[in-house]
């Protein structure tokens, strides 16, 4: 087959992406830049305004308070997410009878959707009424106002986020199934104790999959969007759960203001890709691309 | 075993078994009160067995506010999300294949650069394309239709691609040379030697579309205006603002009609899922 050939038959085959990747990513990633510098409402013409949008937005109090917000909940939910995460994996990794039966059992909360997650934990969570109260009432804790109390409504959403760690744990598991035996075993011979040889054993040679869940977990939670949107109508109680997510939703569809709501997608983009960077460059030392290439 | 190993096993059952109690709680909440009669929904202390089973909640909430103006049957959702996911599973396979085909097995001017770019688009976060997509379906005239929902999956996604990418590239190359000595097209090589081979892997693809499509709800929230249209997760949204707060049993049996069919799916392809998903975590 002529080289000419060959690149048709190839362009042939990759056709529709082609035309999704211009259409869908490429022309949208392009026009919101453009559009995030013109007042822009859909209804009308856009109209290049400059910088104006990015002005207002810093000095826009709803918009520190949306970013204040996802901030404090990704400081929380992460690590916890992770711990979580690696720690259950861990634990099923261990290879005790019945691990099959627990890492269902993990795994089945992530599978459900997010509107019902909302709804499922608006009744858990309910002041009044709310199951999760009445647990704590039987062992004497006076559990708090999870849904009305500004202070508690984040760590609702962190308790909801942790419930939904399946999919990470199945990802870590995998990690840890691909950490060779004698590796372990080597340590063991050399007197290493259980910590020892998860410190400086196990936890190494996964580092990579950490790393992974790390920044899929970023990418994620500065998103966060269905779960407050569905539990805590407009960010209640007193704007505690307005997420940037959120924000910018409301700023392209409630409000109309679509450059703004570009804007506001930009910054996050930008965020993403420099918490990103951060994370590889931070990490560089501690991650490790060892064995067979599989990480 | 050594009797330190013994009190170690224990110990780690011990806390799996607890975790458990705590990951499964929740759920066994939510069909407990699906299954109640209304008032023990709110009894103290928290009635776990309802004193008699509730099956015709589900009915009732299949058809809650039938005497209100403007009602549309939960049954109606069902059907809109079925459709979608139809259109967008198959869209997705019939795609992805040919694109993932295109990059792992064929070798054309610029294909590792336009992989590349493929793989960073997974960085960019929907709401930066948020609005330029909703500009362009609103110039096509497709807001409150389903095509927005849909017509995209036909066009390939990164995520699909990858994964169907290193999947097509374990199966030997020798297979598809030999086809071709035997006068085999491009075309018959994808068909008849490749794709039979890599099931598993497009069976884990349109699994996860399948998921995603049934679960999503900001795509339906942006595109969707009429409640006709909506589908289940939308539905149960505005289920819940509308009645919320008020019949709990109803409102965990919507909820549980939108669980169930993902675990029942999930508990029948249980092993391609979990390899699916330790796939995603392995670059």
């Amino acid at each position: 087959m002529s080289k000419r050939k060959q690149n048709l038959v190839g362009y042939l085959f990759a056709l529709p992406w082609f035309i999704g990747f211009s259409v869908f990513l490429a022309y949208p990633l392009v026009a919101s830049i453009y559009f995030s510098f013109c007042d822009y409402s859909v209804l009308k013409k856009p109209v290049f305004i400059g910088l104006d949008n990015y002005r207002e937005l810093f000095a826009d109090e709803v918009f520190w308070i949306t970013v204040k917000n996802t901030a404090i909940y990704a400081a929380i939910s992460l690590p916890a997410g992770m711990v979580m995460a690696l720690g259950l994996a861990m634990l099923l990794n261990a290879k005790v009878p019945g691990t099959t039966f627990f890492r269902t059992v993990f795994f089945l909360p992530s599978l459900v959707p997010m509107v019902s997650l909302a709804v499922l934990w608006l009744w858990i969570l309910n002041g009044e009424h709310g199951v999760l109260n009445e647990v704590l009432r039987m062992v004497g804790i006076r559990g708090p106002n999870w849904l009305g109390d500004p202070a508690w409504s984040k760590p609702a959403l962190v308790v909801l986020g942790v419930w939904g760690v399946g999919n990470a744990v199945l990802i870590y598991l995998a990690g840890l199934q691909d950490v060779p035996a004698s590796l372990v075993e080597a340590a063991e011979l050399d007197g290493a104790s259980p910590w020892q040889k998860t410190r400086h054993v196990t936890i190494p040679m996964i580092s990579p999959v950490i790393l992974f869940n790390l920044i899929t977990g970023i990418i994620g939670t500065l998103q966060v969007f269905t779960v407050p949107y569905v539990m805590f109508p407009g960010g209640s109680p007193a704007r505690s759960t307005y997420f940037y997510a959120m924000y910018l939703f409301d700023n392209a569809f409630l409000y109309n203001k679509m450059g703004y709501a570009s804007a506001m997608g930009w910054i996050m983009f930008l965020a993403i890709f420099a918490l990103t960077m951060l994370s590889l460059k931070l990490t560089e030392k501690h991650v490790h691309y060892g064995g067979g290439g599989t990480a | 075993m050594k009797r330190r190993n013994l009190l170690a096993v224990f110990g780690i059952e011990v806390v799996l078994i607890a975790m458990s109690v705590l990951f499964l709680f929740p759920l066994l909440w939510l069909v407990s009160t699906a299954l109640k009669p209304i008032e023990e929904t709110m009894r103290v202390p928290p009635v776990w067995i309802p004193s008699k089973l509730m099956w015709t909640n589900f009915a009732d909430a299949m058809t809650y506010g039938a005497d209100k103006l403007g009602y549309i049957p939960f049954l109606v959702y069902a059907r809109n999300t079925l459709i979608l996911c139809v259109l967008v599973v198959a869209g997705t396979v019939a795609s992805n294949t040919l694109v993932a085909y295109s990059f792992a097995r064929l070798k054309w001017k610029g294909r590792d650069a336009m992989f590349a770019a493929t793989l960073a688009t997974m960085m960019v976060p929907f709401p930066v394309l948020m609005v330029p997509t909703f500009a362009l379906f609103r110039h096509l005239e497709w807001i409150g239709t389903f095509r927005p929902l849909w017509v995209p999956a036909w066009f390939g996604s990164a995520f699909s691609i990858f994964l169907l990418r290193q999947f097509f590239r374990t199966i030997p190359f020798e297979l598809s040379e030999a086809a071709k000595i035997d006068g085999a097209s491009e075309w018959r090589v994808f068909r008849d030697v490749v794709l039979p081979l890599c099931k598993p892997a497009i069976a884990v693809v349109a699994l996860f579309s399948f998921m995603g499509t049934w679960n999503d709800f900001l795509g339906p929230l942006i595109y969707l205006l009429d409640q006709k249209t909506f589908t289940l997760a939308l539905g149960l949204q505005f289920y819940q603002s509308q009645h919320g707060g008020t019949q709990w049993n109803l409102l965990m049996a919507a909820s549980t009609i939108v669980v169930a069919p993902v675990i029942v799916l999930f508990f029948f392809t249980q092993r391609l899922f979990i390899q699916g998903i330790a796939l995603t975590g392995l670059k």
